[in-house]
Order: structure tokens, then C-alpha cells, then sequence
């Protein structure tokens, strides 16, 4: 284990992107996550990468469907409104199986919004802007380690996978700072090897081991070769919903509520849990690390005879709410705890609140 | 066993730097800490305002707190804002140099710490949030001496480290 040292999260996260072996960061400054830029603009060349700042959000998502396209190792960060105007470009990403890491530091909105910690882009993230028929995974880390661990395995995964790679933090984990163990930096494929790692990239006739010549596109015009093409992405898909779902479960056994949060409302519910514990009432946490995949079959796992209420606890006016009632199928009607804007609340607030939607259950 | 502490004034009184030396110190005891950050579109004069959470034993649940073991105020709007947040038999400590009012509560106790008039003895009052830093670390307890001169050797070293000796006699300045 890696000696620990105390990171502001932005950097570690722009850290562990660099050691699990991004190489390319295209991006626009946009708080609450600057810092990435920043630190990405000083320390790519020293790796051998390459930073550029591009013009817009715009720019920087199609200079990474150019970089991967290419074979480059890409990862991008910014924040909500920053990632709206990404939208666009994470479509064509999927669908010419383009692989990339995407950040996404998460602030209040809609519209420019404010600056300050939010949840509101869990739409945004798992159901996405672009248009078409694609999916994008995506994990939301609640601490800075597990935040690194999931970035540090992000590029090879995305790579693996031939398709962006989602994380969605929120502003508050992006400015604060925690202990952190960075693991060692994986191999890097070096530019004469990524020819025959990656067969599918654009990297020049002549390197072609096999002499084939290799399109990158998004266009296909003929709709039986568009369908066939959208239905072999979601055989990917659906294969990845097995493979990539995780969640977190904790002391659901016997739990009278059971709140389900994920990236820092998780870890205000752990304390409220502790809030409630002292008032005899016993709590539990469904906490969805990848929220696409949603993991619908934690809701398997409630003790449905004992637990009264189900409730979605968000920094948004119950987005994650719809995919709770999809886990919960009737079985117990969802609640919601919420603060939206960039406000949080404290873990007795949502203490309180659930003991009144307790209280009206019985 | 959780230590929560909250630090406000304005920005460029060093309050960021304590909340971050406190987690650097209970880093260096392995215990789990989290600093956060108030954030904002702020500057020099602004208001500034920091929370640490040491963990005796597991990780940190939760990094925002709504009452405080100890907290520090080093201008008269954060002790205004902030006093509340002292939970009850928690400790409220006060940079008189420059706040002229008496905190109103009386369930908590106050340490009223002149941070300029002995920072200036310590030879720059440019050590005041050291001061302060010091009467919290040494009356709570929550990083160890030991632990408080190391990050302070570790904080001020390179071109800050001929700041060290006055800022370790500015640890001590006040008498708890």
C-alpha cells in the first residue's frame, strides 16, 4: 500500500487519470474544477501526454473524438453546464466506439446554474443529452480513494470497452481534501504499440499489421446497417449491465428505513443513520456506485418485512428517485429527501425528515 | 470517537491553512480527516471558512457538520454567524486582537486568544493564525505537540522556513 498523502480532490483525481494511463486532457476552465486543468496543463508533458486548452467545451469534446479516434489515451473533465455542451460529441463517441474517461465535478442548475455542490446532472449522466440510442457507464464515487480507484481503472476500461467512461462527482468532493493512497502507474502504450493494441484506431495505412484500412465514423445512412449497428451497441450494453453494476449495501437487514444515495448525500445518510440509531430507530443504505447501470437488484435485498420506508435521498428534486421506483417495483412506495441549487443539508436534517415520513407510515 | 472543527474569518487571515494543518497532523497520526473547503467566487477580504473531521478509529462518514467540538472565529462577522454553532460544553475560540464583542452564550467556553499583540512579540504579526492554530491544537488535543511541530517543520520549509522559529514560538505564545 502507497504511503497516503493528503490531496485536494480535483488533483488526485487528475492524478490517478494520468497514472492509470490517460495522456491527453482537452479542456476549458470551469469551477468547481479547475484545478483538473491546471493540474493536467502542468504535469501531462512531464508524462509524455499532451495538454491543450481548447476554445470551448465544445472544442474539447471533439478534439478527444479526434485524439481517441487516433488511438490517444484521452481524459476530460469539467463541470455540468461545461458537460451539456459535451452532449453532442459523447453521442458520436458511442457510436464510432470511441473509448475516453469523462469527469464530470458536478454543480447546482439548471441553465450556468451556481458554483456550488449539486446532483442534478444524474439525468444528464445516465439517461444523456445526445441523441440516439447509446449509453454511457457511469460511477459515482462517494469518497476521494474510491473516487481514484475508479478514475486509476477508467482509460483501460474505456479502452476495453471501446466506449466513454463516465464519473460524476460533485463540487464538494472536487474541493475537499482526504487522505489518499495513489496506486503505481499502469504500463503506458507507447505510440509505435498502439497499432496493434488498439486494430480499430486511425493510425496510418503503413502501421496496420494486418494491412487493413480502418474508418472511424458515425454516419450511416443506410437504416438496416444503422440498425443492426445500434442493436450490436446494445448487446454490448446489455452485457455490460451485468458486468459493470456495483453497489453498496449496508445494515439492511431489519431496517425500518433504508435511504438510497449515492456520492455525498451516501455519506450524509451514513450519519444520519448513526442520528437515528441513538433514537432507536434502525436505518439502512442502498448506495449505487455505477448509476448506469442502475443496480436495480440491490431492492432484492430490502428486508421488505420489516422496513417502512424507501427513500431516495438526492441533491436533486428526485432525478434517482425514478430508477429507485423501478428497484422497488411496488413494492413500498419511494419517498424523497432533497436539497437542489447547491445547497446541502446537514445529516440531522435528513434525520428528521425521515423520522416524519417514519412517523406518517405508522 | 469524531473531533469536528470549524474555522472562519476572512481571506487572508490563514484560516484555510489551519484547517488544512490539523489535517495534515491527524494524517500523520493515521487517523481518518477530512478538510472541506468553503468555496466561492472569493478574494482577499472575503469571507473564508474551512471544516475538519478527525476520526479516532473509521473513516469519516460525513464531511459537513452541523455543530462543532471547537470552532475558531477570527473577525466579528464570523463570530456572529458561527457562535451558534459551538455545540454545548464545546469550546469558542476568539480572536480578540480584533473582535471588540463578547460572545452570548454561556453553555460553551470561550478562549479568547489575543492573536496580533502576541504574535507581534513572536516577531511578525504575520503568525496570528499560528497563534490561534496553537491554543486550539494544544487546548483540544486533537493532533498531538508532536504531531503540530512536525507539520509545522513540513509547512515551512523551503522559502518559508526561515518563518519556522517564530512560528513555533507563536505555537506556544498563548498561555492555555
Amino acid at each position: 500500500m502507497a504511503e497516503k498523502v493528503l490531496m485536494k480532490g480535483n488533483e488526485a483525481f487528475a492524478e490517478a487519470a494520468i497514472r492509470g494511463g490517460a495522456r491527453f486532457y482537452f479542456g476549458y476552465p470551469i469551477t468547481p474544477q479547475s484545478e483538473i486543468p491546471e493540474y493536467m496543463a502542468r504535469e501531462l508533458k512531464k508524462r509524455g501526454g499532451a495538454f491543450l486548452q481548447a476554445e470551448s467545451e465544445l472544442g474539447a469534446i471533439n478534439m478527444t473524438y479526434g485524439c481517441a479516434s487516433a488511438g490517444g489515451n484521452v481524459f476530460i473533465s469539467s463541470s455540468s453546464p461545461g458537460i451539456a455542451l459535451m452532449q453532442e460529441g459523447m453521442s458520436f463517441l458511442c457510436s464510432a466506439e470511441v473509448p475516453c474517461t469523462i469527469l464530470n465535478v458536478s454543480r447546482g442548475g439548471p441553465g450556468v446554474g451556481g458554483i456550488q455542490p449539486g446532483q442534478a446532472d444524474y439525468f444528464q449522466m445516465t439517461r444523456g443529452g445526445g441523441n440516439g440510442d447509446y449509453r454511457i457507464p457511469t460511477y459515482a464515487p462517494a469518497n476521494i480513494q474510491e473516487a481514484v480507484d475508479i478514475i486509476y481503472d477508467a482509460p483501460f476500461l474505456a479502452d476495453e470497452i471501446r466506449n466513454p467512461v463516465a464519473i460524476l462527482a460533485d463540487g464538494m468532493m472536487g474541493q475537499m481534501m482526504e487522505p489518499v493512497a495513489l496506486p503505481e502507474p499502469k504500463k503506458q502504450i507507447m505510440p509505435e504499440d498502439v497499432a496493434a493494441y488498439k486494430p480499430w484506431a486511425l493510425t496510418g495505412y503503413n502501421a496496420k499489421p494486418d494491412g487493413k484500412r480502418v474508418v472511424v465514423k458515425s454516419l450511416r445512412l443506410q437504416p438496416e446497417m444503422l440498425e443492426q449497428h445500434v442493436e450490436m451497441l446494445f448487446e454490448k450494453y446489455h452485457r455490460l449491465e451485468k458486468e459493470l453494476v456495483r453497489h453498496e449495501s449496508v445494515d439492511l437487514e431489519g431496517a425500518e428505513i433504508v435511504f438510497v444515495a449515492f456520492g455525498t448525500m451516501s455519506r450524509l445518510c451514513t450519519e444520519a443513520m448513526e442520528i437515528l440509531a441513538e433514537k432507536g430507530v434502525k436505518a439502512g443504505l442502498i448506495r449505487p456506485i455505477t448509476i448506469w447501470p442502475f443496480p436495480y437488484g440491490a431492492f432484492d435485498e430490502i428486508d421488505y418485512g420489516a422496513t417502512k420506508a424507501v427513500i431516495s435521498t438526492e441533491l436533486s428534486m428526485g432525478q434517482m428517485m425514478e430508477d429507485v421506483k423501478i428497484g422497488v417495483s411496488g413494492r413500498l412506495p419511494v419517498e424523497l429527501i432533497h436539497r437542489t441549487g447547491g445547497m446541502i443539508p446537514t445529516s440531522i436534517e435528513v434525520a428528521e425528515k425521515a423520522m416524519k415520513i417514519l412517523e406518517a407510515r405508522k | 470517537m469524531t473531533t469536528k472543527l470549524f474555522f472562519a474569518g476572512s481571506g487572508g487571515q490563514g484560516i484555510l491553512t489551519m484547517g488544512q494543518m490539523v489535517a495534515y497532523g491527524a494524517m500523520a497520526e493515521e487517523k481518518p480527516v477530512t478538510f472541506l473547503p468553503s468555496y466561492g467566487p472569493e478574494m482577499r477580504g472575503g469571507t473564508s471558512n474551512c471544516t475538519v473531521v478527525v476520526s479516532d478509529d473509521k473513516p469519516v462518514s460525513c464531511p459537513v457538520i452541523y455543530e462543532a467540538d471547537a470552532v475558531v472565529v477570527m473577525n466579528l462577522p464570523s463570530l456572529l454567524k458561527f457562535e451558534s454553532m459551538v455545540k454545548p460544553g464545546g469550546k469558542l475560540f476568539v480572536n480578540s486582537s480584533i473582535i471588540d464583542q463578547k460572545p452570548t452564550r454561556d453553555d460553551i467556553e470561550v478562549i479568547s486568544v489575543p492573536t496580533i499583540e502576541l504574535a507581534e512579540k513572536c516577531g511578525t504579526t504575520r503568525a496570528a493564525n499560528i497563534v490561534m492554530w496553537g491554543a486550539l491544537v494544544r487546548s483540544t488535543g486533537v493532533i498531538s505537540y508532536d504531531s503540530a511541530q512536525h507539520v509545522m517543520e513540513k509547512v515551512f520549509s523551503g522559502s518559508k522556513a526561515r518563518f519556522l522559529p517564530m512560528d513555533k514560538l507563536a505555537f506556544d505564545a498563548f498561555e492555555i
